[in-house]
């Protein structure tokens, strides 16, 4: 078990080197750092200072780990667009999406779950068949096709709910919260809406699919000869089983969350990390772009490495042969 | 023994190509699904219009001279205040909505299928090369496609689209964009190609007729292209209807977040990055009719897709 942890740590180390490595080598390729610093009067004197201040004089590798170095201490430098240190930009941003993310997969896993459910055990039901319809459409649907459609509906034709922006927001330490007033919690319900949507949609699909097929299996046969209530079977063995594939996917998925978060910032006007990603892209600020790339990396990493950590919980057969597993 | 001897040459006649489509399962399983056949009626509506969009509309939209600011935001024809020919109403630069969805449906299937068939080439061949070869290569390749699936596609087309046009400067005419579009969205979807076509060539490099042709002395490049590729396809082909509709919705993503075609050449996502504008004014034809064009479009290319899947995997025959 310790030797599993250990792999997937070491890979998740692997993909953040080749990322840092991606974001460094940005700053090569677009645009030249010491001319976005200095002003137009700057003379060769002042550029070459600067150039050697930064350390842009010395060799590639030695450049790189020095990027490295940094970024393991959360510094990136300053943004070209904003003039403050990135780490700055972000943290005040990051509030707005951990919350709405975290909120939108909540949202996405619990409805998805029971609808999948539902939808299995009541197979050629009317409400299962509608509920099956309606999520071929919300997987082809763009995610900011929904967002537009939501804000037409409750914001401009029938004003219950706020259409941008957090609302009111309070701050508890470092930490801006929208959860706790009437305005904030408002403005959560069409963006965590939004963002859920297609999550919910896969979840139900792949819970009913593999609700499906753990149901015809001879645990729930015999489960269901020895006279245990049908309730029991569905949610205690059947449900438990079909748990492993929709960690995975809902784990993976988490990548998606952040690209669509993206897309439903942008939508509602979110001040959340997408939002800047998408003007940074736009400016070229390079040292934002780069800092979001690690940033959407380690989240992914940590992401696996939780999922690989819930594997062990579920299953206990990884937990007692942990050289048979995988 | 006798049938045999006689049953062996009538199954070696070819029928023509037409006679075996229409007696394949996939046309028997495409015939029996009114929902596949309704979407592929209308996949290939869309993509008539688009071709014939020159013809239909009744109006350039990407002629600013044909436009009219007096026309600006005039309902669609049925409610009040509409006018002809503007039978979905304008925009507000004065520019008929039913033209320049045509147009701009134009815009969003080009972009969509070259960027498909720029993944699809790259990733085949990478996959090819991968599976074949194995050793270093597979595990550089594989490794790069690892590090791909880490980022969601849409951010890496965001990014490389980026990335590229402040290389290239700012002052961009409108092909030179979608070129950059069809580079970044090709670039973000080749993994999956590149990881089925792996597997498949890995499995096909040990049949005897892979060693057959190494016998007789056929050069590496030869046997992947001409005997191994027909053989891994199939898969290849469900993969790209379904990437063909996701490349349609990440272009109408990038160009709705501003990246993407600009407004004086729309595609699907921009028009509807503009009508967005309108949509508390009360204008709501500007944002609605694009959105469903490119909902339909996009919902139908993913039923075929789905129905492809269905129809090719033999464990659901």
């Amino acid at each position: 078990m310790f030797a599993y942890i250990l792999r997937s740590l070491l890979q998740g180390a692997v993909v953040l080197i080749a990322v840092a490595f991606i974001a460094f080598s940005m700053f090569r390729f677009v645009g030249d750092p010491v001319a976005n610093m200095v002003g137009q009067e700057a003379s060769m004197a002042d550029r070459e200072e600067l150039t050697k201040h930064l350390g842009l004089d010395q060799p590639f590798p030695i450049q790189f780990l020095r990027f490295l170095g940094k970024a393991a201490q959360g510094d990136f430098g300053i943004s070209y667009r904003q003039g403050r240190p990135v780490a700055a930009v972000m943290a005040e941003r990051l509030p707005a999406t951990v919350e709405l993310a975290v909120l939108s997969a909540i949202f996405a896993t619990v409805v998805g779950v029971a609808l999948g459910v539902y939808a299995a055990i009541r197979r050629h039901g009317l409400v299962a068949n509608a509920v099956m319809t309606l999520s071929l459409v919300g997987v082809s649907l763009p995610t900011f096709l929904i967002g537009i459609g939501l804000i037409y509906v409750f914001a401009v034709e029938l004003r219950w709910l706020p259409s941008f922006g957090r609302g009111e927001t309070v701050r508890l330490g470092g930490w801006t919260t929208g959860l706790l007033t009437k305005s904030g919690l408002q403005s959560l319900i069409l963006p965590v809406l939004t963002l859920g949507f297609f999550q919910l949609t896969l979840i139900m699909r792949l819970v009913r699919s593999e609700m499906l097929e753990v149901m015809r299996s001879d645990f729930i046969r015999f489960a269901r000869a020895r006279g245990i209530p049908n309730r029991v079977i569905e949610f205690r063995h059947a449900l438990r089983n079909t748990m492993i594939p929709v960690v995975t996917i809902a784990g993976l998925q988490l990548g998606s969350v952040i690209a669509f978060a993206i897309v439903t910032e942008t939508v509602f006007q979110w001040p959340g990390l997408g939002a800047l990603f998408v003007n940074a892209v736009q400016f070229a600020d390079v040292p934002v772009m780069a800092a979001y790339l690690v940033f959407v990396a380690f989240v992914f990493v940590v992401v696996n490495l939780a999922t690989d950590l819930a594997y062990l919980a579920l299953d206990p057969r990884l937990r007692a042969a942990p050289t048979a597993a995988r | 023994m006798s049938d045999i001897a006689v049953t062996v040459p009538e199954t070696a006649k070819t029928p023509s190509l037409g006679a075996r489509l229409f007696d394949s399962d996939l046309w028997a399983s495409f015939k029996r699904s009114k929902v596949t056949m309704a979407a592929a009626f209308l996949t290939l509506l869309f993509f008539l219009v688009a071709i014939l969009a020159g013809v239909l509309s009744p109006q350039d939209p990407f002629d600013p001279a044909q436009l009219e600011l007096l026309n600006s935001r005039i309902p669609p024809l049925w409610e009040s205040g509409g006018q002809a020919p503007f039978l979905l109403g304008t925009d507000q630069q004065g520019r008929d909505m039913l033209s320049a969805i045509l147009y701009g449906l134009r815009i969003s299937l080009v972009v969509g299928f070259l960027g498909v068939a720029f993944s699809a080439t790259l990733g085949i061949g990478l996959g090819l090369v991968a599976g074949y070869f194995g050793g270093a290569v597979d595990a550089v390749i594989m490794r790069i496609a690892d590090v791909q699936l880490t980022f969601p596609a849409i951010l890496i087309a965001l990014l490389i689209d980026g990335v590229v046009k402040s290389i290239l400067g700012n002052q961009l005419d409108p092909m030179t964009i979608l070129g950059v579009l069809v580079f970044s969205i090709g670039l973000s979807f080749w993994v999956q190609y590149a990881r089925t076509v792996r597997g498949s060539v890995m499995v096909e490099k040990n049949k005897d007729y892979v060693a057959a042709a190494r016998l007789i002395g056929l050069p590496a490049l030869v046997i992947m292209l001409r005997h191994v590729l027909p053989n891994v396809l199939g898969p290849v082909l469900v993969i790209a209807t379904i990437n063909l509709a996701l490349a349609i919705i990440t272009e109408a993503t990038l160009s709705f977040l501003g990246s993407g075609m600009p407004q004086t050449m729309p595609s699907l996502g921009t028009l509807i990055r503009i009508g967005n504008n309108f949509l508390f004014s009360g204008e709501w034809w500007i944002v609605a009719f694009p959105g469903i064009a490119l909902a339909t479009l996009v919902l139908a290319i993913n039923l075929l897709g789905d129905w492809l899947r269905d129809a090719l995997n033999p464990r659901l025959r």
